[in-house]
């Protein structure tokens, strides 16, 4: 049986999980379609959450992101888990004992405003726009990747997917679909992760192993992995793994990351479907659990597939010669096929050098023995992590594992997105803003609808990406830490918080975060039209790190303005009063 | 009634209180040891590099991980002591 046929099996098997869940999880009432009839055990919202936040990014990109950069790139490790203890004191268990359904809706009652409540919808709307349209893509390359077909085919099956599970049982459905994806993903990260942790260094935990020895019969014996990897990647020229940059920028680029996690809509509405306070607060540990067995290990996933493909390169050590053309592994012919991979032999010698051509040393060096470039010429991130099963020399099914787990990575994330936009038009704009007399069994039909419709436009969007879609993440971010983060956390924290303080505030943190992004990536991301490039930065902060300034800035702006306004009514002040304690949460369910 | 009111506030500057010290140690584990104050534990080595790599890559998340459950932990105590559990 080839790959893609085993691929075509595995896959085919996840999605038959999915369905059968989808079935057994129908919703039959708006509690069920928005918050899974609030009866989701703590431990399984955190391993749906784990799936709801990581990515197609986390799972196929993050270990190549770390492991080209080295030390400086640990940020979005740091950037993606630190959120969650924000989130758990700061918003979940309060949100949860509010009790209701949306982030907006919590926006828009606790401010007593409809404007607030349309600010909030517009802010989680771009936010999660933008994000999904990222996950549909990663879907679709997932799909075509390792399925062998068309991407265009491989986005309508994964929005085809998504729509029978997420609009059959909106959150309930897609909580306990979450579930499995979770477990599917974590098992193909892993595997091959402790495989080559022990073929590496002996130790089988991959996290343990990446500050361990390296153990008999590999390159550098009894030398530190990581001391092994940085002599490997000084001697080719490259920057040493474990050096700093700039600290004061990965600073801020963690903290924009962190706050921005805190305030990502279709996370924070996961924390709706426990049963209890208690439970909000136990789950975000439980979420952080599983978010971090992956995030353990991608650094250690990406050191190792660094080292392993570099000594592939250099099998005599750099003072030797160059790995031969014939030589190359299998693995390394399959993925050139894809292109992720790709070698030229410029200098016509039959061997492949791998080094920093652009490193001046090098190219003394260079000269003297004959290379003529880089001849690696390929070299595409996300190979540290697909690569893997076969550079540990494991079977098929663990390739097909990686298959599955990369889809279920990008679909889990997707429908927790579609579920946070849908429940925002059906539930905030259409309950709350124009038809409030619309009956339940509207509401859910108008929530199913809206599901749809978005399914439909993320396919879309997924397959005609408008040209901005790497910059869109920032934007996602930078927006989440600079609109709802501060709001919320206001909304709670501080009763003198007023309708007008919030919604001036918001529209400051969205005002400044979008023009500082539109002035140096172009007006609505449109290329040609930055007004300023990035020797120009304000105190040399780029665009991706403005997050906390934005938030700092509608802090600042919601104060002066609440200040200079009246205090909000007595029964908003009780509202808060009653958010800020556990006790009569299960009462709050039904409304 | 004020006597109530009181206890809440009590209740709240208690929570605030476990947020603040809790937040401080996120804050040192990660923009702390891991970025800013690097320099200052580089002579301690961790497994072939120094401590703040590890903090980077490891310590932090574990950090993060126990703030979490020691932050439900001790509210959920705090909730019994101050009768504002969920029955």
């Amino acid at each position: 049986m080839d790959q893609t046929t085993l691929n075509f099996i595995v896959v085919g098997l996840s999605f038959a999980l999915y369905f059968g869940i989808a079935i057994w999880a129908r919703a039959g009432s708006t509690s069920e379609f928005y918050a899974a009839g609030r009866g989701v055990n703590p431990v399984l919202n955190g391993m749906a959450t784990a799936a709801d936040w990581m990515s197609a990014a986390s799972f196929i990109s993050m270990a190549g992101l770390i492991a080209f950069v080295g030390y400086n790139n640990s940020l979005f490790l740091m950037g993606w888990t630190g959120g969650y203890v924000l989130m758990a004191m700061l918003l979940a268990p309060y949100l949860r004992k509010f009790g209701k359904f949306t982030v907006p809706e919590f926006v828009g009652d606790r401010y007593y405003s409809n404007a607030a409540r349309v600010v909030a919808v517009i802010c989680l709307i771009v936010i999660s726009v933008t994000y999904v349209i990222g996950q549909m893509r990663g879907a679709g390359i997932a799909f075509s990747r390792f399925l062998e077909i068309d991407i265009f085919w491989g986005l309508i099956t994964a929005g085809a997917v998504v729509f029978v599970y997420a609009v059959l049982g909106g959150m309930k459905g897609i909580t306990y679909t979450q579930v499995a994806q979770y477990c599917v993903l974590i098992v193909a990260y892993t595997i091959p992760a402790i495989f080559i942790s022990l073929n590496l260094t002996g130790n089988p935990i991959p996290g343990l192993g990446l500050f361990s020895t390296m153990s008999e019969g590999n390159a550098g014996e009894g030398q530190y992995l990581l001391v092994t990897l940085d002599q490997l990647l000084t001697d080719l020229g490259f920057r040493e793994y474990t050096a700093t940059t700039n600290p004061w920028l990965m600073a801020l680029y963690t903290l924009s990351l962190m706050i921005g996690t805190a305030g990502l809509p279709h996370v924070i509405i996961r924390f709706f479907t426990v049963p209890k306070v208690a439970d909000a607060r136990w789950s975000a540990g439980w979420a952080l659990v599983f978010i971090a067995l992956l995030y353990l290990t991608a650094p250690a996933v990406g050191a190792m597939a660094r080292l392993n493909i570099t000594t592939t390169m250099w099998p005599a050590g750099i003072e030797g010669e160059a790995v031969a053309v014939e030589e190359l592994p299998d693995w390394f012919e399959t993925w050139q096929v894809t292109g992720l991979l790709g070698v030229e032999d410029k200098n016509g010698d039959g061997r492949i050098q791998y080094y920093n051509d652009a490193n001046p040393d090098m190219q003394a060096i260079a000269a003297e023995r004959g290379w003529e470039g880089n001849e690696l010429v390929t070299f595409n991130r996300d190979i540290l992590v697909l690569a893997n099963p076969e550079i540990a020399q494991l079977p098929g099914w663990v390739i097909a594992l990686i298959a599955a787990g990369g889809i279920a990575a990008a679909l889990s994330t997707a429908a927790g997105l579609l579920l946070a936009i849908s429940s925002a038009i059906s539930h905030d704009l259409i309950k709350s803003v124009f038809n409030p007399n619309i009956s339940e069994r509207g509401e859910l039909l108008a929530a199913r609808i809206s599901m749809a419709v978005a399914i439909v436009v993320a396919v879309w969007l997924g397959l005609n990406p408008p040209g901005f879609a790497a910059q869109v993440v920032a934007l996602a971010f930078g927006l989440a830490a600079a609109t709802l983060f501060p709001t919320l956390m206001m909304g709670i924290f501080s009763k003198r918080m007023n309708s007008a303080g919030a919604t001036a505030g918001m529209l400051a943190g969205l005002i400044t975060t979008c023009l500082y992004l539109f002035l140096y990536l172009g007006w609505f991301f449109i290329p040609g039209t930055a007004l300023l490039d990035s020797s120009q930065y304000l105190f040399g902060i780029p665009p991706t790190h403005f997050g906390p300034i934005g938030a700092v800035f509608n802090f600042a702006v919601a104060y002066a303005v609440a200040q200079a306004t009246a205090a909000p009514p007595q029964h908003i002040q009780d509202l808060v009063e009653s958010v800020r304690i556990p006790r009569g949460a299960g009462a709050a369910v039904d409304h | 009634m004020s006597d109530n009111q009181g206890s809440a506030d009590n209740y709240w500057t208690k929570n605030l209180r476990l947020i603040g010290l809790c937040l401080v140690i996120w804050a040192l584990a990660s923009f702390g040891f891991a970025i800013l104050l690097r320099p200052l534990v580089s002579g301690i080595a961790v497994g072939g590099t120094d401590l703040g790599f590890w903090f980077a890559q490891q310590g932090s998340i574990l950090v993060f991980l126990v703030l979490i459950f020691f932050y439900a932990w001790r509210m959920n105590a705090i909730d019994r002591e101050f009768g504002v559990d969920e029955e």
